[in-house]
């Protein structure tokens, strides 16, 4: 009696130890888990911080938003100190609209292929595209800089777009590859077998299959065409230069003084959009952006 | 002789190694490879058409190019010389950090010209691959561990370390370039006051936390996606015969995610060997910050061949490394990727 009592409590202990020790594991990882919030997320908010506070108090670090102004939003696209980020803005939406848009049209065909067909040189192709994603830009600029002169392109929007395309249809075929292995085919020949003819089974049943992987593989393309800086700093000119290069060269009233406020509006305005769209499809966008690794 | 084209180093050597095995097959099936083959050529032919236009081409012409002398202004008669060719004398003149002079000939390149940073630029690409990719692995492998867990908010943490992933590489060099500024929040947190862009380490260690911000979040999701491919029953297995989180780790976790993560740092690595944004925004590639990329950059506008040449150099040696990557470490990308496209019909 006395030792079945003992040996209940033996066990209460033990169980009461397991759960502390439960506790304590978790304990640590929401530890871990707010260490990697402040650290993505610090930096980022002190660049909006940044961006709403007064001019003249650019050097304030108090953490809190304080002075705050709608200023430097403003001052972002003025004019007056020749940054033309307004125009930018458009340059870099409308690059990466026809940037992304030829790479789908043309590396969606090529991801079909390389997912759903059986040929020789399959694993040549494979590694021949993402080759071609890794390939560094400096190689390239060398010789576009000299035809792009040669020819009378410098400054122009095909100048920027065509460099782009070598780094945004690699990824778009190696994501869409990934995304078309994944998708239930079978489907198509059920819906033949069930009387669907190949226009009606593509339509409707592979392209609302195919819709999100599209979409995502297109987000991604549009990001990496909006981020791209090392060609464009060199091919562009002030008329057609996107957000990047004119983040990059910002100019302020004093040549020696750095605007960062109006410059932090500007990073604001370039990143929040694309947040919003990241946090918006984040499942989706980790699965594209993982394809190539894992799988 | 000036013309003459070395091979065209785009194919990745990942490929050369796995050859397709098709087991014992009946003739149907091979008509339908066949039929399949032709298929697939139609398809894939813009796609390789438009990388040819916008990737070999270049190379092809920047290795031409970088046979043949810059055009200049001949210093002995003052006419404009169109070049000519130049053997490999733009990439001795590189190796070697030699600068022509007026007779032909060539010296050492003076302190402070770009001929004569070739070796510190390639050092400093090396220290900032090294270091950043070393630590944004260790990070990463981290992140990735904890984001791997079940607790409330996870999604929350997975949403954001996209958030300096999403931010444009131009903006994120604006913002540390603040953030490190003499008056700036860094030192403020820290009570420090270092000159963070005035000196080499401070500005080294500038670039590098910057990038390891940026990208940590990249490999962390890499090393998540291969997190969540090992089964949870391995793991149920190896408690139940008793092993220790860390032989949990070594023996189950390291193992098992070794592809994924040999691809990961392979992918790192070779876009670290090419880093551009950041330093030249940053520290305008002062204080020995100069990489390899940005000292083709500004080689440019002194000269296109001897850029060509050293586009050509940095190009062999992100090749060497990812040859060695994919040859040696096992970081096998085709097959990784193309793994589950065979045995599907």
């Amino acid at each position: 009696m006395s030792t079945g009592t003992a040996l209940r409590a033996e066990q209460d202990r033990g169980r009461r130890a397991a759960q502390n020790k439960e506790k304590w594991a978790q304990g640590r990882t929401y530890i871990s888990a707010a260490v990697i919030l402040i650290w993505c997320l610090a930096p980022a908010y002190w660049m909006v911080v940044v961006a709403f506070r007064e001019v003249g108090f650019t050097y304030d670090t108090s953490i809190f938003p304080t002075h705050v102004t709608l200023d430097n939003f403003i001052t972002a696209f003025d004019t007056s100190f020749g940054n033309r980020f307004g125009q930018a803005l458009l340059n870099s939406i409308f690059i990466g609209v026809v940037v992304t848009a030829i790479s789908l049209l043309i590396g969606v065909f090529a991801a079909y292929a390389l997912a759903r067909l059986n040929f020789r040189f399959k694993f040549l192709v494979l590694g021949f595209i993402l080759g071609a994603s890794m390939f560094p830009g400096v190689a390239l600029i060398t010789p576009l800089f000299q035809l792009f002169t040669n020819i009378g392109w410098m400054g122009t929007y095909q100048a920027l777009i065509i460099p782009n395309i070598s780094f945004v249809l690699p990824l778009t075929v190696y994501t869409m590859t990934s995304f078309f292995r994944e998708m239930p085919w079978e489907l198509e020949e059920s819906a033949r077998v069930d009387g669907c003819t190949q226009g009606q089974a593509f339509r409707k049943v592979i392209m609302p299959l195919a819709a999100p992987a599209i979409f995502t593989t297109a987000i991604l393309a549009f990001i990496s065409s909006w981020n791209e800086f090392l060609i464009a700093s060199q091919l562009s000119s002030d008329a057609t230069q996107p957000v990047t290069v004119a983040i990059a060269n910002f100019a302020g009233a004093q040549p020696q003084q750095i605007p960062y406020t109006a410059i932090m509006a500007a990073g604001t305005i370039v990143t929040i959009p694309l947040v919003i769209l990241v946090l918006v499809f984040q499942r989706k966008i980790v699965a594209g952006l993982t394809a190539g690794a894992v799988k | 002789m000036a013309t003459e084209v070395g091979p065209t180093p785009v194919k990745t050597p990942a490929s050369g190694g796995t050859p397709i095995h098709h087991g014992p097959k009946g003739v149907g099936e091979d008509n339908k490879i066949l039929s399949q083959g032709k298929w697939a050529s139609w398809l894939l032919a813009p796609t390789i058409i438009a990388l040819a236009v916008v990737i070999v081409y270049p190379i092809i012409s920047a290795i031409v190019m970088s046979f043949q002398k810059d055009a200049g202004l001949d210093p002995a008669t003052g006419l404009f010389t169109a070049g000519g060719p130049a053997g490999i004398q733009n990439y001795v003149n590189w190796i070697a950090q030699q600068c022509g002079t007026a007779d032909g000939g060539t010296v050492a390149c003076p302190p402070g010209t770009l001929g004569a940073q070739f070796w510190t630029a390639t050092q400093t690409t090396f220290i900032f691959t090294i270091i950043t990719v070393t630590l944004e692995t260790i990070l990463g492998f981290w992140m990735a561990m904890i984001m791997a867990r079940s607790f409330k908010g996870r999604s929350l943490v997975r949403a954001a370390v996209l958030v300096p992933w999403a931010i444009p590489t131009a903006v994120t060099a604006q913002l540390w370039l603040f953030i490190f500024d003499f008056q700036g929040i860094a030192n403020k947190l820290f009570n420090a006051s270092i000159l963070w862009t005035g000196s080499e380490w401070p500005a080294k260690w500038a670039v590098i936390i910057a990038d390891t911000w940026k990208t940590t979040p990249f490999m962390a999701l890499l090393i998540l996606a291969g997190l969540q491919m090992i089964p949870a029953e391995v793991y149920e297995a190896a408690k139940v015969d008793g092993a220790s989180a860390w032989q949990r780790f070594r023996m189950i976790t390291l193992p098992l995610v070794k592809p994924a993560l040999m691809v990961a740092i392979l992918f790192r690595t070779l876009d670290a060997l090419r880093m551009f944004d950041l330093p030249y925004i940053l520290t305008g590639g002062a204080n020995n910050t100069t990489t390899l990329s940005i000292l083709v950059i500004n080689q440019i506008r002194q000269g296109f061949n001897s850029a060509a040449a050293l586009s050509t150099i940095t190009f062999i040696i992100i090749f060497l490394v990812a040859f060695i990557f994919v040859r040696f470490l096992g970081a096998n990308v085709v097959e990784q990727s193309g793994a589950t496209g065979k045995g599907k019909k």
